[in-house]
Formats: C-alpha cells, structure tokens, sequence
C-alpha cells in the first residue's frame, strides 16, 4: 500500500486508526508534540490523563473490556518512566496494550539531554516487546508488528519509543500489511496425540475438577468451557480473573479458589481426582503449598504459552495451544463421567460452607457487593483495586460472561481500579453500568484522574471502602504479627464526597447496611456522568476462608480463628 | 554451588538487532544462571546472528530458560546442545612469562598441544591453542606452572555433525 510522503507523527495516528484504536490515553511533553499534533487532525479521540499510570491502567481497562489493545501516549523521561507501573501490570495478567513513548532526537540519545532516559532498556524486563525506532521509514512496520504481537499469542505490552526527529521525519516507507517475525509463531491446535492423550485421561476420572483462567477468557472460550462442564457434568474453579467464562449462576460454577476462595472450590481441589487448568499458570494464590497440591490427582495442563509447561508444576500432560482451538479438538472424543456421587459432595459442600459474613456490627464490604449482585444479576463490569475489598468482590460478585470483572491480579496493583474503570467505559459497548471498586488506600494512589472521569463524563460508578486502614496488610498484621498494626493506619483521608464534588462530581454515602440498597439504586439511575459513593466501613473486618501463604490448601481457615497463628511461610 | 551444576552449551539464532543480548542476558539472570562464555557471530544471512552461549545451573531451570527465550520474539530458535555429539572449539591466547631457562619447556608444552607462538619477546611469549574446552583446560594447567601473566579464551563455538543444522 502507497503512502504519500508524511511525517512520522502522520503515520503514527494513520497505523493506530488502521488497526482500529478509537480512542488514546494520553499525557504531553515536549517530546511527543508532534504525535499529539497530528491526533488533532484525527478521529481518534484522545482523553487526557491526569498521570502516566493513569493512562496506562485505562489502556488495560479498555483492553480487559473489549479483548483489543488499548493505547497510552506519553513523554519521554518521567512521562515514560510513569508507565512503568502499568506496563508491568498488564504483563503480569497478559493484557494487550501499546505505549507510546516519546524520546528526545537521535543524536542525543545517551547523552543525558532534559528528559531523555533507556525507556527500552528500562522496559527489556516487563514487556512481550519493545521497539526504539531510529528511522522514520520502521514506523509502519513497528506499528503493524506491535499491534500484532501485543494481542496474539499470550498477550501482553509492547512499548513504542519513539525519537521526536523520528515522529517529525519524513517516512516514505509503505503502511504494512503484514508482518514477518521469524522468531514469533502463534500456536494454535495441540499435537492430536496430546489430545488423545487428554481424553484418555479425562475419561478415566471420576472426581474432574476444571480450573478456569484468563487464558480461556483471552481465548474467547466460554462457549467451549460451558460445554465441557456440562458434557462430562464436571465442576468449575476459577482464578480471579478468570472469572465469567462461566457464568456465575451456573450450577457446576464454584466460583473462585485458592488464598480466599470458596471452600467448596478448595475442597473439590482437595478431593479432586483429575484437574484440568485451562488457561491458568498455577500461581502461588491458587495452589498454596506446592508440594501437597492436588498430590494424587491427574494434572492436565492446557495454554498457550510453552514457557508455563512445568514452570511451576510439572503436569501429567501439557497440551500447547489456543483454548478455545484445543477444546474444539478434545471436546468431540469425550462424554459424561460417572460423577453423581462427586457432584453430590460438592452440593452438599455448598450448602454447608457458603460463602457469609457477620450480619451484626457496622457496614461491611460484603454487604455492598451481595446487595450489588442482587441489584444487578451479575449483569454489571465490575473493575476492582487491589486488598480486601477486591478479594469481597470476587466473592460475592458473579459475572455472568467474560470481560466484566476486571482487576489486577498478578501484579495486584494498588491505584489501578480506578483508571481502569474510566478505560473500560470508553470500551463498553454493551450498556451495562461500570463500577469502579477501590479501598481508601488504592483509590488515593490515582485520585488525580477524578479530573478526567469529570471533564470526559463517564458515567461510571465510583465506590471508595473506607475502613481507614490499609486493610489487608493489617489482616496479616493481626493475624500473623500479634496485631502490631504498623504503616495500615490510613488517618487523614478526605472525605471523599466531598473531593469529589470538589471536582464536580456527583457524591454519595453509605454509612449503614440500611442504606446501601438505596444509594446503589439511585446511582444506577444515573446514566450521564461519574458518581462517587463513599462507603464508611467496618474498620477491622477480616477476609475469609483464607488459606496462609505458603501452607497447603487443606489448611483452609474458614472462620476468624481464635488461637494465634504461625507465621506464614509463603513469600508474600 | 555453580560449580556443582553441569556446564550447558546453547545455541540461539536470534535477529541482527540492538539490544537482543540485553533480552537475552535477562532470561539468564532473572533465573539465577551464571554465563561462562557468549559467542556472538553473523550467520550466512545478515538479518540473522549465532550466539553459542556456555552457563552453568540447574537442569531443569535450564529447560524453562530455553522456554523463555524461545518465547523472546527476536530468539528464532534456542538449543541445549549438552550431551549431543557436536563439533566444540576454543580458541584461547596465553601470554606465559619465559626467561632462557624455562624456553625450551615452553616450546616442548607449545609443539605437543599444536600452539603457535604468536609474539616472542625477551620475558614473554603469547601462545595460540585451539580446540575442546578440556585440552585449553589441560594446556592452562601445564602452564601455570610457568608463570601465566594473562590469558583469555573465545568460549565455545559448536556446531551439528553431519549435514544437520545446529
């Protein structure tokens, strides 16, 4: 495809509207005003942050909500290293976004020039790819390429730093329409004799457990999920984020496991005779103690990434490839399993250990999430922070599809709820309400982007859990360290209706469990622009079950233990 | 403790780019491997370079290490060559102290291990040797008894037999 001679900055936007972005994230600085420049002349819209991070949590909201890359554009020096947060976030939990950095000219790179810094060398660790682009005539093919290895494969970051004699230099190379990367091969469908293995396995079990990742999710495999569990009548654990591929109201859903799971997903992964992770990388929230983990049970291990094959665990079987594209392959040689017996212990685990909380005392979490779940069905995207209130949620939240439970998990990323939320409403297409759940701790991390979710509109809902403590570190500190509360005590925090009238933003309180139901309808009722509902909770309210870091999942604590316990051998 | 784990002899094709070593050195370091030696070399094709990477660790670390550069998009293709009959070389320059009483002995250690002398001075003599890692390892040892004042070797370069690709 031609192009007629433009500049770099031209380019740029033209390969952005190509690939199909709508709208960027985006910061200035001096070396990125030609890029800023020629998005005027654009279509896409461009949304100023108030902060790097910001930008790039909103690209991974944007992301995690639509399935497509979202975008961040920044300055170089500070603009650039403000990033770093959110790229490593996105890597962490496989999220496709692109930054865009700005660089100063060429020929000073090295040499220390105002706000030049290695924006490539100080990314190498934390993104899939990178690029520092030296001449005009790479854009096209950097932009194509990035965009390409940003969302195929196990997704991820890829960081575009570009030179400002690169975005005002003339390119007169062709937009690019494919790519050519010899080192970089999408799997797709596993070996046959892999999946034959698989259904040679499966069919032998009779207590399977299928444990559901965000690889399924980034796969689009629900529909394939869905049928697997009803075909062999097999219960379904989910990671975090890996919640929605089935919906929650499923009956064979048992919601998620692990550190704060539900006990009848830990204890089907205690009993279990066969698991099957699909999509998930057996992180250390899931699994506890490794050596005790699923002992003497079959472990099937499908992804995308060869690179998971054995990094934790060494399965009985790996099949390598898309999960959608694998299950499509297994599904046709497999039938229903003798499980009534094992679906019956399940059963009866859930009617004995479902999930509560204490109904006396203050406003608690929980409250506000069961109430959320009644109002919407499961039927809402729902962006977390990261601490307590995230953990409530996964609980008691149970998205009915993919892409509305959107948090932070690998990286468990303080102060990226909130940018997340604004990011995935710019990508909600589906006219269900976004909320935006945060601590008082994370939500005062990013607060400066109440600025853009004013000036932009967006019609999100804003809940602040305030226990004035920093509250699951001070869950560890009680539990773990004598409740010697130490760095958790969050005084000082503003009253948050008020900030957020301050910026012109509607605010709301919730100060009893009477008034929740309420306070949450009214906010649904507002569809054109950002409410904030500040949540005055139950300040030392502890998450259960909870399994130690470190020790086995049998070790589940499922009630605020009375003895003191040890202290937990996991890292973190 | 490295020094208890065998030495590992890799072979990556990678892409003729900057900053692909730094990529490379990272997947390394962040699992805790020690490089010995790292060749870099052109290949037949321009767009392509050869690395020859010696490390030492723990086996089954190395098989994730090989896994996460596979994954590198600039890595085409990374081998563990250890075990497999390859063709090994080395090529080492070692600068020995002489004076005329150890000469002689000098040239008889030299004219066995095939050396050629590649600078003679009045205190000292630069000698070339090449080939397995355990005749530069032998011929260092006879050496140093001698009196080495510096010595550097290239590290590996390995190759497949036969009309195989490495």
């Amino acid at each position: 495809m031609s192009n007629p001679s433009m500049n770099g900055a031209k380019v740029i936007i033209e390969c952005l509207k190509r690939e199909g972005v709508e709208v960027v994230f985006g910061y200035p600085g001096g070396a990125v005003i030609p890029i800023f420049d020629a998005i005027l002349d654009s279509s896409i819209k461009l949304v100023l942050t108030r902060h790097e991070q910001g930008a790039t949590h909103m690209a991974d909201g944007y992301a995690r909500a639509t399935g497509k890359p979202g975008v961040a554009l920044v300055t170089s020096g500070p603009g650039a290293t403000n990033t770093l947060t959110g790229i490593y976030t996105a890597q962490m939990d496989s999220v496709p976004i692109i930054v865009l950095s700005g660089q100063t000219v060429t020929p000073s790179l090295g040499k220390d020039a105002f706000q030049e810094c290695d924006t490539s060398g100080m990314t190498f660790a934390t993104v899939k790819h990178s690029y520092l682009v030296k001449d005009p005539n790479d854009l096209p093919r950097v932009m194509k390429e990035s965009f390409y290895i940003a969302k195929t494969g196990r997704p991820g970051p890829v960081l575009i730093d570009i030179p400002k004699d690169v975005s005002s230099g003339i390119c007169t190379a062709p937009f690019a329409d494919s790519v050519d990367l010899p080192g970089y091969v999408v799997p797709t469908r596993a070996p046959a004799a892999d999946v034959e293995q698989a259904a040679s396995l499966i069919t032998k079990s009779k207590r399977p457990l299928l444990l559901v990742g965000h690889g399924a999710m980034i796969s689009g495999a629900q529909k394939q999920v869905l049928e697997l569990a009803e075909l062999l009548n097999a219960p379904v654990a989910s990671t975090l984020l890996g919640l929605g591929v089935l919906p929650g109201s499923h009956p064979l859903s048992l919601g998620m496991l692990g550190m704060h799971g539900t006990v009848y997903a830990n204890k089907a992964v205690v009993d279990c005779d066969l698991i099957f992770s699909i999509g998930s990388r057996w992180d250390d929230r899931i699994t506890g103690k490794l050596d005790e983990f699923c002992k003497n049970a079959v472990k099937i291990h499908l992804d995308i990434d060869k690179a998971e094959h054995g990094k934790v665990l060494q399965p009985d079987l790996f099949l390598h490839g898309d999960a959608k594209l694998v299950l499509d392959q297994l599904l046709p040689m497999l039938e229903r399993l003798p499980t009534d017996e094992w679906i019956r212990s399940i059963e009866s685990w859930k009617k004995k250990y479902p999930l509560s909380y204490p109904k006396q005392g203050g406003l608690r979490m929980q409250h506000i999430f069961h109430t959320l779940q009644e109002i919407t069905g499961g039927k809402a995207i729902v962006v977390t922070d990261v601490g307590q209130h995230q953990m409530w949620a996964a609980q008691f939240i149970k998205p009915e599809a993919p892409n509305q439970f959107i948090t932070s998990g690998g990286a468990g990323t303080m102060g990226f709820g909130f940018p997340a939320a604004i990011g995935a409403s710019f990508g909600n297409s589906s006219g269900l309400p976004v909320f935006c759940i945060s601590g008082d701790g994370g939500f005062q991390m990013t607060l400066s982007e109440l600025s853009t979710v004013a000036v932009q509109k967006r019609p999100i809902k804003i809940l602040v859990m305030d226990n004035r403590y920093l509250g699951m570190v001070r869950q560890w500190q009680d539990m773990f360290y004598e409740k010697r509360y130490s760095g958790v005590d969050l005084e000082g925090s503003p009253d948050f209706v008020k900030l957020a009238e301050a910026y012109g933003v509607e605010g709301m309180r919730i100060k009893r469990p009477a008034d929740a139901e309420r306070v949450l309808r009214r906010a649904l009722e507002i569809t054109d622009r950002p409410v904030l509902i500040h949540c005055e909770c139950e300040q030392e309210d502890n998450v259960f079950p909870m399994i130690p870091p470190g020790a086995p999942i049998s070790s589940m604590i499922i009630e605020p233990p009375k003895a003191k316990l040890e202290k937990p051998t996991g890292s973190t | 403790m490295s020094h208890l784990n065998p030495a590992h002899s890799i072979s990556l094709l990678v892409s003729n780019k900057p900053g692909v070593l730094v990529r490379i050195a990272l997947v390394f370091s962040r699992r805790g491997y020690n490089i010995d030696s790292l060749v870099v070399s052109p290949t037949l094709d321009s767009e392509f370079s050869r690395m020859n990477i010696v490390a030492r660790g723990n086996p089954d670390t190395l098989v994730q290490i090989i896994r996460q550069l596979e994954k590198l998009v600039d890595v085409i293709q990374a081998k563990d060559h250890t075990g497999e009959s390859i063709v090994e070389r080395e090529l080492a320059l070692f600068k020995v102290r002489t004076n005329s009483g150890n000469r002689t002995e000098l040239l008889q250690i030299a004219s066995h291990f095939k050396a050629s002398s590649l600078d003679m001075s009045e205190n000292a003599m630069v000698l070339q040797v090449t080939g397995s890692s355990e005749k530069i390892d032998a011929i260092k040892s006879l050496l140093e008894k001698l009196g080495i004042v510096e010595f550097i070797r290239t590290g590996k370069v390995i190759m497949a037999r036969g009309d195989d690709k490495t």
